[in-house]
């Protein structure tokens, strides 16, 4: 399959210019490679500090690596002539969904990308309609901000981004502020998207259940990728999970235990129907 | 609480003076101030009030707002009015211990605390009837023309949209950290003005930091959206004038032009 | 026992007289014991952060009255509301927020300064606080500023740990955190609940992260208080909670779907010990092997 983004060994550290004593620069990111493939949702895991985030900045353009390359959509991140096509081809929406709202009325923020690429107002306005509805906020599209829940703010986040028309959208922790009601609605906008409109997902997020949704988890550790595989297949392992300061589905958890028990539980396992099929076979 | 002031006072509608573009009325309400400025009569006045009185009328902005919208200006009604009343020479209309009435004073007092009152009532009408965001819109657009002179047109305005934005969330936000601060015994309602000036000093360090946290925040999602400056950049709202407006516009001329012609037939 | 929080008919209007008026919360009837360790769920805007905020003082009821330690908090000629601060020590929502001093030391000290406690008082609670939520000596002398999240939100809980209130109530402390910040703050919270003894509330929109923690809990629905009873006894309850919007633990949704298929089973489990020890019963009372029976 076609990848929209490649890491190539990437190394990652901050400037100290600013520091002093010019002490060795602490490496957020080391030898990291990694590919994405079109219209796949991808869940990225670790504990804070980890490098999740750092990693999520380099696949538009927003952080340069210090070593290696990084591509997306066929274009070098570090070629600035192209600086404006990466942005158009892969958005962000990150953790506060108060900080990422520019305008004062939905429809002029959907629109305010828009506004930066020059687009005509008769296809903006076209843009931004469809926009809205495909995250099911066409009818708030006169409320001001800040008359919103966190779960539509951040729908509205994401709607600014898929006004631009890009083929992959990373998401940096976008549930972590919301009440569950919110975190739902999130979670199922980014899943239709990725669905119907084949827009290819790169979820960070620290909440196990949503990563298992996804096609493919990737869990981090000290700048570097230490897992790569479905999620079924990820969170069988449990201790070690546990072991890099994460989680597990909590049926996951339960299969696991039951193993430890002696009663055959299949710690691939990671859905709520899933679990109840298999206890159902155990108990009946 | 703090969250209880309304900020920008606007109240949508689909009146004719909402429909107006907003450059247009931002015109017009400048060619209303001038009439009030330029009346030296009562009669102009009248002309400048009924002008008023039409423009509300239509935009059915119920009467309560006027009221609302003089409140605040009242301690300069009064002072206005005092001044007027007490300091103008003239006939003594009555008298009272040493206090000389005129009926100058009376005349310049009255006059005075009308204009004003119209003034305020008449400018909030702008407000009341336009959204903050549009009026930013209008305000670049109107000084468009300084940009040939390097003023930075567009930053201002974005600015101001800005700004717009997140002052009913830094406004939450402060209810908060005060909240939070009294929660730990942060006394402060009472003592004197050091005290209470040194009082603040855990509500604003807080503040300001989440405030260049959001503004760091912000950067980056404006980044991540393509924003390169106010070059290139096409609106979702373009600003469309028609006959409406110019039409509006004549009659606010027409009524300035009524108030030149008081002036000249009675003074 | 004189319980350390009561409320009586305990309602808050919000904007009386404007058209923005609204009841956030309404006639609520609440007792709790000293010492207890009890949870507060409702969805957003179901009137728990408002109900919370009257048990310090920060916001007066419209009506009803409300009790600390049997004292009628907004009675004036016997309670100073200053006072009622230092009992029931409140942490807000993503409190890290909040701090301002330049040392940990000193932003943990703010609490108990206001107190008018002497030097020597405040930098033993400091230094107690401080290690209740694991913040080493040496991390004292830093600005909070250079802190990690998890670091920073120790750093403020701890500032109203300090003031040794009776009670504490701790809004969603977890928020935001990853998971091994989340059971480091949790663990360290019943740390403070061990050696104190204080009431603890603990208030969450997830009934997962309350159900390990509280013996008892009490819901909120749409500004009123919908129930407060023992924590499985709220669990029998689990389908009226999850219609609220609020989150269900994943294993209580998995016995609610086993016993749509027909299965005998209880649906008031909420952890996994729980669970665990449930299918051992079933499978010992239908006769099945369990290969590890002790």
């Amino acid at each position: 399959m076609e990848k929209i983004i490649t890491a190539e060994h990437v190394d990652f550290h901050y400037s100290n210019d600013y520091d002093e004593e010019k002490t060795e620069p602490v490496q957020v990111l080391k030898d990291l490679s990694l590919n994405i493939k079109k219209g796949e949702f991808l869940a990225i895991l670790g504990h804070n500090g980890c490098g999740k985030s750092t990693i999520a900045k380099h696949f538009n353009a927003i952080l340069l690596p210090c070593g290696g390359k990084v591509y997306t959509a066929g274009f070098d991140t570090s070629d600035e002539a192209h600086l404006f096509d990466i942005r158009n081809h892969v958005g962000m929406v990150f953790q506060n969904p108060d900080n990422q709202l520019v305008a004062t009325i939905v429809e002029e923020d959907v629109a305010f990308a828009l506004e930066n690429m020059g687009v005509d107002p008769a296809e903006m306005r076209e843009r931004v309609d469809s926009a809205l509805k495909s995250v099911g906020m066409y009818e708030y599209r006169e409320h001001s901000p800040h008359q919103l829940s966190g779960g539509q703010k951040q729908r509205v986040a994401i709607a600014g981004i898929i006004a631009m028309r890009p083929d992959c959208i990373v998401l940096d922790e976008p549930t972590a502020m919301l009440d569950p009601k919110g975190r739902r609605e999130v979670i199922s906008t980014i899943r239709e998207l990725n669905e119907k409109y084949g827009i290819t997902i790169v979820l960070i997020t620290h909440y196990m259940d949503e990563a298992a949704q996804a096609d493919r988890v990737v869990v981090m550790d000290g700048g570097r990728i230490i897992m790569d595989d479905v999620p079924s297949e990820v969170f069988s392992h449990v201790e070690k999970m546990k072991s890099l300061g994460l989680d597990v589905p909590q049926v996951t958890e339960l299969m696991f235990r039951l193993s430890e028990l002696g009663i055959e539980g299949d710690t691939h396992i990671i859905d709520e129907d899933g679990c109840a099929e298999a206890l159902m076979d155990i108990l009946s | 609480m703090l969250s209880d002031i309304t900020i920008g006072q606007y109240f949508p509608g689909k009146s004719a003076v909402h429909r107006l573009d907003p450059r247009f009325k931002i015109i017009i309400t400048a060619i209303f101030i001038v009439m009030l400025f330029s009346a030296d009569t009562f009669a102009g006045l009248a002309i400048g009030l009924i002008f008023m009185c039409i423009s509300y009328g239509i935009s059915k902005i119920p009467g309560k707002l006027i009221a609302k919208s003089l409140k605040p200006i009242i301690p300069i009604i009064v002072i206005t009015s005092i001044l007027n009343l007490f300091f103008i020479g003239g006939a003594s209309v009555f008298h009272i211990w040493k206090i000389n009435i005129t009926d100058e004073g009376l005349r310049t007092a009255a006059f005075m605390v009308i204009r004003i009152a119209a003034l305020i009532a008449g400018s909030s009408l702008l407000t009341y009837t336009t959204s903050p965001i549009i009026l930013t819109d209008a305000v670049e657009q109107l000084m468009e023309p300084l940009k040939k002179l390097h003023f930075p047109v567009h930053e201002l305005a974005m600015m101001m949209t800005i700004a717009l934005r997140f002052i009913p969330t830094l406004i939450e936000e402060t209810d908060k950290i005060m909240a939070a601060q009294k929660a730990r015994g942060a006394d402060m309602d009472s003592g004197g003005l050091i005290h209470r000036a040194k009082a603040l000093i855990p509500i604003l360090i807080p503040l300001f930091i989440s405030a260049f946290r959001r503004a760091e925040e912000l950067a980056l999602a404006m980044e991540c959206r393509c924003y390169k400056g106010g070059e290139g950049r096409t609106k979702l709202k373009t600003l469309k004038s028609g006959g409406a407006d110019y039409a509006a516009m004549s009659l606010s001329l027409l009524f300035l032009a009524g108030v030149f012609v008081t002036n000249a037939v009675l003074q | 026992m004189e319980p350390i929080i009561r409320t009586e008919k305990l309602t808050y209007t919000y904007s009386v007289g404007t058209p923005f008026e609204k009841t956030a919360v309404k006639d609520v009837d609440l007792e709790i014991e000293p010492g207890e360790l009890i949870g507060i769920i409702g969805h957003t805007g179901s009137g728990k952060s408002t109900l919370i905020q009257h048990f310090n003082g920060l916001i007066k009821p419209t009506s009803g009255k409300i009790y600390i330690d049997g004292q009628d908090i907004w009675d004036k000629n016997s309670c100073n509301i200053r006072d009622i601060r230092f009992k029931v020590g409140l942490v807000f929502q993503y409190p890290e927020y909040q701090i301002f001093e330049e040392t940990v030391y000193k932003d943990i000290a703010f609490g108990p300064k206001n107190m008018g406690l002497d030097e020597k008082e405040i930098d033993r609670r400091v230094r107690e606080t401080a290690e209740i939520v694991g913040l080493s000596e040496e991390t004292l002398g830093k600005s909070p500023f250079e802190l990690s999240g998890g670091q920073k939100r120790r750093v403020a809980i701890a500032g109203v740990m300090a003031m040794e209130p009776k009670v504490l109530i701790l809004d969603e402390p977890t928020a935001g955190l990853d998971p091994k910040g989340r059971d480091l703050i949790m663990s360290r919270i019943k740390e403070f609940h061990r050696r104190t003894g204080a009431t603890v509330l603990l208030v969450s929109h997830s009934m997962e992260d309350v159900a390990k923690f509280a013996s008892r809990i009490i819901v909120m629905n749409k500004s009123e208080l919908f129930c407060c009873d023992e924590t499985p006894e709220i669990f029998k309850k689990a389908d009226e909670i999850s219609a609220m919007g609020l989150a269900v633990p994943q294993i209580t949704r998995v016995f609610m779907k086993l016993r749509q298929s027909g299965l005998d089973i209880r649906t008031d489990v909420y952890t996994l010990d729980f669970a665990i020890k449930t299918l051992r019963e079933y499978m010992l009372a239908h006769g099945k092997e369990i290969p590890h029976a002790e």
